[in-house]
């Protein structure tokens, strides 16, 4: 698999060039969210803010109301909890064109649950106005950029770093409002968002093998949910339907697929993986999703169930194809 | 009316008389609807009487003089939406802009607005009915809300994003923020002013209207913030106390030339001046609810006092 160093570093200056409208804003995490070389390339359409969520954000409505757009970038953790009512009044309420860039979402952080951003997708879903984009490979992260300033309103991105995967042709960009649609067969439906995507291809892949037939959304687009385009996806689907995520079962994309069905009165079994009402813990990624089943042999065994089926897949089948040496999960905590 | 001379005595008399309409017509509405904020016109009538008199740079009111309903909130799906800061005027790069922060004193801004002739005396008529935009706690619709400031401590960051975007953009007009003393309790606010400091926000002006009392009574029992003006200081603020019922005290640090600071304006104010019997009130400002037609009466009478003393403040 093709892994991309910091896919966002250089394309942050790249789009900041074709928009001077652009102003990126950080709070003491600049080159933890890769946006130093833009700080130090363009000066201009930076401004650091120091470590000050709260008044961060408001200071990024108050420069959006003047023509202006702010582009927040900080931790998910921080930009979410810290500065809830501040994204809501600040923000939202008057439906400003600020882009909130998330780093480090779900478990994707050893530096534990203070660092883990388990319930940004939750916080960010009941505000009105919002738009949510998850990020799942470096075209996402490279594409999610211009999707992003072309909405009328404010966004909140779910940004990888780091080494990403490239599971997606470069070429091939986010559309916002559309899952990718990875598969397509009656046995399951499978629907993963963010770094969980990389896990249901592998898992998916063995399990076609041995002869399942599956449906597979990658969904970005969190809000305003696809609402049409999966319950199209869902039709004909017999066994039942599986969301795995990197956050909490309540609230994000399992939340959103459960309403869905529901109102739709789509009656299948549904099963949310997820973080399971728990708080995470410092440790690795690996581990963390291991514990948490967030990954590839999590999947495997909820299909297993949902289809009554034990399809023999050993578990080396199901971890990464790269081992490469991931600097981008422990460096700047 | 544009300042010129902040000692002029024509000048300071409109200020003064500004001041006790905008405290008469709150008062004649809280007898009229059986409470109101009034503590907070006695205290803070001359500040904005002194903004609106002319220490704001502002071009005459670009919204009716009857305020529109409500419209839906700002939205995607709502063009229609709208703010009231057309009431302070049209929005010009050389112009003030005036962020309105201390929101529970909606009833004395629109006072202050029907004052100065930029919003109809009927436009009150409104004050928190249903479906209005004249609403008890004001929002971006209210008349003379430029941002949706309720909740404590934001609209002065939203204040200086617009004063840094304003400056990058080579706009000359200040960006001026009414605060009330209690926000000095808010983390946000000390985040703000580090920041307007370390990023040179000269042009921006804050008033606080230093009346020393917040919800739970005074603040020397809530917790106190002393010595603001120091710690403002600290903070890189180029401070001015002042007594905040002298129109020329007021009016003179908006006058002063920039030197890279942000400006405070310490205020220090009277929650009762102008009106005594509200005194007997007193640790419970905050808002005031007649408990017997006895009190309402005599506060009819200070009503009946104010009125016959028009004309000759």
């Amino acid at each position: 698999m093709n892994i991309v160093k910091r896919p966002h570093r250089t394309n942050l200056i790249r789009f900041a060039a074709r928009h001077p409208e652009v102003v990126v804003l950080s709070a003491d995490l600049t080159s933890s969210c890769e946006a130093d070389l833009l700080r130090d390339q363009r000066a201009d359409q930076f401004l650091s803010l120091g470590m000050a969520e709260q008044n961060m954000v408001s200071f990024a409505g108050g420069m959006a109301r003047e023509g202006l757009t702010p582009w927040v970038h900080t931790f998910a953790v921080f930009l979410t909890r810290r500065t809830f009512d501040q994204v809501a009044m600040s923000i939202a309420y008057p439906n400003l064109r600020v882009r909130l860039v998330g780093f480090l979402p779900g478990i994707t952080t050893p530096g534990g649950v203070t660092h883990q951003a388990v319930d940004d997708l939750a916080l960010m879903r009941v505000i009105p106005n919002m738009t949510i984009i998850e990020c799942g490979d470096a075209t996402d992260d490279e594409t999610v950029l211009e999707v992003a300033q072309a909405v009328d309103g404010p966004v909140y991105i779910r940004m990888l770093r780091g080494l990403v995967p490239r599971l997606f042709p470069a070429d091939q960009a986010l559309v916002l409002g559309r899952c990718r649609e990875l598969g397509q067969g009656e046995d399951v439906a499978v629907l993963t968002s963010g770094i969980c995507t990389e896990e249901g291809l592998r898992a998916l892949a063995a399990l076609r093998s041995r002869g399942l037939a599956a449906t597979h959304l990658h969904v970005s687009t969190i809000k305003p949910f696809p609402q049409s385009q999966v319950l199209d996806a869902l039709a004909g689907v017999r066994g039942g339907v599986v969301v795995l995520e990197n956050h909490s079962i309540i609230g994000g994309l399992g939340s959103a697929v459960a309403e869905v069905m529901a109102e739709a009165g789509l009656g299948l079994p549904l099963v949310r993986l997820g973080l399971q009402d728990v708080y995470a813990q410092g440790a690795s990624r690996e581990y963390l999703m291991a514990k948490h089943g967030l990954d590839a042999a999590a999947l495997v065994c909820a299909i297993e169930g949902l289809v009554d089926a034990d399809f023999g897949v050993p578990a080396e089948e199901l971890t990464a194809d790269v081992t490469a040496p991931d600097e981008g999960r422990v460096e700047d905590l | 009316m544009a300042l010129r001379r902040s000692d002029d005595p024509a000048w300071i008399a409109d200020v003064r008389r500004t001041a006790r309409g905008i405290r008469r017509r709150v008062l004649a509405h809280t007898l009229a609807h059986g409470g109101g904020y009034m503590s907070q016109a006695c205290s803070s009538a001359e500040i904005l009487a002194t903004l609106y008199r002319g220490a704001l740079r502002l071009g005459p009111p670009a919204d009716p003089p009857i305020p529109r309903p409500f419209a839906g909130p700002p939205g995607a799906g709502n063009p229609d939406a709208f703010t009231g800061a057309g009431y302070n005027g049209p929005r010009a790069p050389e112009l003030d802009r005036f962020y309105f922060s201390p929101v529970h004193y909606a009833l004395v801004l629109y006072s202050a607005l029907i004052e100065v002739a930029r919003m109809a005396p009927e436009g009150l008529d409104q004050f928190n009915r249903d479906g209005s935009t004249v609403e008890l706690i004001g929002a971006e619709h209210s008349p003379g809300h430029e941002v949706t400031a309720g909740s404590l401590g934001q609209c002065l960051s939203q204040a200086a994003g617009a004063a840094w975007a304003r400056r990058r953009s080579g706009e000359t007009g200040r960006n001026v923020v009414f605060l009330s003393d209690g926000e000095l309790q808010e983390g946000q606010t000390w985040e703000t002013f580090a920041t307007l400091a370390w990023h040179r926000l000269d042009n921006v002006l804050v008033y606080v209207d230093m009346n020393a009392q917040q919800c739970d009574g005074a603040m020397d029992s809530v917790m106190g913030i002393d010595p603001s003006g120091d710690r403002l200081a600290a903070f890189g603020a180029r401070v001015v106390e002042v007594d905040g019922h002298d129109p020329a005290a007021l009016a003179a640090p908006a006058a002063l030339a920039p030197d890279g600071r942000p400006v405070v304006v310490l205020a220090r104010t009277d929650p009762c001046r102008g009106l005594e019997i509200l005194r007997e009130r007193a640790p419970k400002l905050h808002y005031l609810r007649f408990t017997s037609n006895e009190e309402r009466a005599r506060y009819a009478a200070a009503l009946a006092e104010f009125e016959e003393g028009e004309g000759d403040a």
